[in-house]
């Protein structure tokens, strides 16, 4: 292996900084969630205890944390089902052009780059002037969506740039009909992606606040209860809550990647099963 | 069969279609409908006025505010690019094992999805009066007194940019240089180019792609951000985005509204300009 050159070692230790300036203070807040019972938002620590976990748990004085947890899963949980439904199927219009696909096109990229409180803002008027009531489950669900399906559109066309499309001609001249094709060529080849799609679409719900600000309702998610709460705690506590969520969205890109990585440990060991159609 | 293929990918787009005319274009017309109306203090009533424009072109608070914003963008994307260039040419060029650079670069996303307001708070016990970086400083003989510009201020606003927008900048440069043909880098070498040659003339140009989007990503995110304005300047420091909010907050719709008309058309303009130099599509 051929000597490193002298800038290695400075990029290396900028790239080391750099981690450090990305983790160091959900690091430092990590720490001071332990804060003693005096203690108090900065250092030093007096004392080291549970005591504004427990706080999290047992009292409700501030908001109701775990109802506002429940509703961010089950929006995270629909948010990401219909991002990868949703873009896989659009992904799959795209790869031929038709009639509006650059329309189509840029307003995916402009859903991706328009100011998030104008979304926010719109729909809040929509839902108002037609009547409806704004909750998180109808208009936030939709105002999350224009953030995520740009994302989950952006994965996939990079995933199909890179598609060897001979498989599917392949299939094709096998008889196999379009729907096949899609069932049992395609899916099965970006599966892994679609997987990275999913996690997108989960976490960027389950943290999303500027879309969600006006259209979540009387019953709010859980970023914007946190926003409310740094307008009113002044305890640990609230470091303690950024901790678990954190710990809570780590946990999930966990899972994420191990299954990544059990399907392709499952594919080097037994292919993929194209195929197993016939 | 040209006819039965289109109606299939319409088929197949139709979601995306329909999702993204119920909450982006129909909401979009609806703000610029509501920003002719009226609003009194605790309603809206539809009108054809230009009273809502009128006012937010004299008054001097909006080209204030929309310097500022700007000012935040223009500061936060010199920042986000030399710092998301070093570090996605470390990672492209001189991180040599594959699996390193795929950990190394997780490493790098991973913050990207979790909750952006808990990364701003998580700088409150650094900066404050009594943060760390006081203290650190008081202790080492810097400073006789704590410093107060550290939190609540243009410098908190920004910091806290580039925290959580350099990301957009690494990944899709680290992406296009990841396409660059390293034959071209060694080409480079061998007439005799020095490193910094190489990075310039080489490395620098076939990466202008990437750059491109990342700037797009973060001039629009800034650009359109209220919240983290809000929570680290302390409500002190204001831009576009606040403003439409401040309104929201008061029940003003249309003024805000007129706000929002304008905030769009210009990041449209500047996304326009920027759209100009890259082919999205040719680039994932």
């Amino acid at each position: 292996m051929e000597q490193r050159p002298r800038s290695f070692y400075f990029l290396a230790a900028f790239f080391c900084v750099f981690l450090l300036f990305l983790y160091g203070p959900t690091l430092t807040i990590g720490v001071l969630s332990f804060q003693g019972k005096g203690g108090g938002l900065t250092f030093p620590m007096r004392g080291v205890s549970l005591n504004w976990f427990r706080e999290l748990f047992e009292q409700q004085a501030v908001g109701d944390i775990w109802g506002s947890f429940r509703r961010s899963l089950a929006l995270g949980f629909m948010v990401m089902v219909s991002t990868v439904v949703v873009s896989v199927s659009a992904g799959l219009a795209f790869r031929k052009k038709f009639a509006g696909s650059t329309v189509l096109f840029y307003l995916t990229i402009t859903s991706l780059v328009i100011p998030s409180i104008l979304v926010s803002l719109g729909v809040g008027l929509i839902f108002n002037q037609l009547g409806f009531k704004v909750h998180w489950a109808t208009s936030g669900f939709g105002s999350q969506l224009t953030w995520t399906l740009p994302f989950g559109l952006l994965i996939i066309f990079a995933v199909f740039n890179r598609f060897d499309k001979s498989y599917e001609e392949a299939a094709r001249d096998q008889g196999a009909t379009p729907w096949q094709i899609i069932r049992h060529v395609i899916l099965p080849i970006i599966a892994p992606s679609l997987i990275g799609v999913a996690l997108f679409g989960f976490t960027l719900s389950y943290d999303e606040f500027a879309r969600t600000l006006l259209t979540a309702g009387s019953y709010n998610t859980l970023p914007l209860e946190i926003f409310g709460m740094t307008t009113n705690v002044t305890t640990p506590v609230i470091y303690a809550l950024g901790t678990l969520t954190t710990l809570f969205s780590l946990a999930i890109i966990g899972v994420f990647l191990l299954v990544v990585w059990i399907l392709g440990k499952r594919r080097a060991r037994i292919g993929s099963d194209a195929g197993k159609a016939l | 069969m040209g006819k039965s293929r289109d109606s299939i990918a319409y088929f197949q787009a139709a979601p995306l279609m329909a999702v993204l005319l119920a909450f982006l274009v129909v909401p979009i017309g609806m703000i610029f409908v509501v920003s002719f109306w009226g609003a009194t203090e605790f309603s809206i009533y539809p009108a054809f006025q230009l009273d809502n424009y009128a006012f937010l072109f004299s008054s001097p608070v909006t080209y204030k505010v929309f310097f500022a914003t700007f000012k935040y963008a223009f500061i936060t994307w010199v920042f986000t690019l030399s710092i998301g260039f070093t570090v996605a040419y470390f990672l492209a060029f001189h991180v040599r094992s594959q699996s390193m650079q795929t950990a190394l670069f997780l490493l790098c996303t991973i913050p990207f999805l979790t909750s952006n307001i808990i990364r701003m708070i998580s700088w409150i016990p650094f900066l404050g009066r009594n943060g760390i970086a006081n203290q650190t400083l008081i202790s080492w003989g810097v400073i006789d007194e704590p410093l107060e510009w550290l939190l609540y201020s243009d410098f908190s606003v920004i910091l806290a940019f580039v925290h959580l927008y350099t990301l957009f900048m690494v990944v899709p440069i680290f992406n296009t240089m990841m396409r660059i043909d390293k034959s071209l880098v060694e080409a480079a070498y061998d007439n005799g180019a020095s490193g910094l040659q190489t990075l310039w003339h080489v490395i620098v140009p076939l990466t202008k792609p990437g750059i491109m989007i990342g700037t797009i990503f973060v001039v629009t995110l800034v650009m359109g951000d209220f919240i983290t304005v809000r929570f680290m300047s302390g409500s002190q420091k204001a831009n576009v985005g606040r403003l439409i909010s401040n309104d929201i907050a008061l029940l003003q719709y249309p003024s805000a509204a007129a706000t929002a008309v304008v905030l769009l058309c210009t990041v449209l303009i500047v996304i326009g300009v920027l759209l100009r130099f890259v082919n999205i599509r040719k680039e994932l």
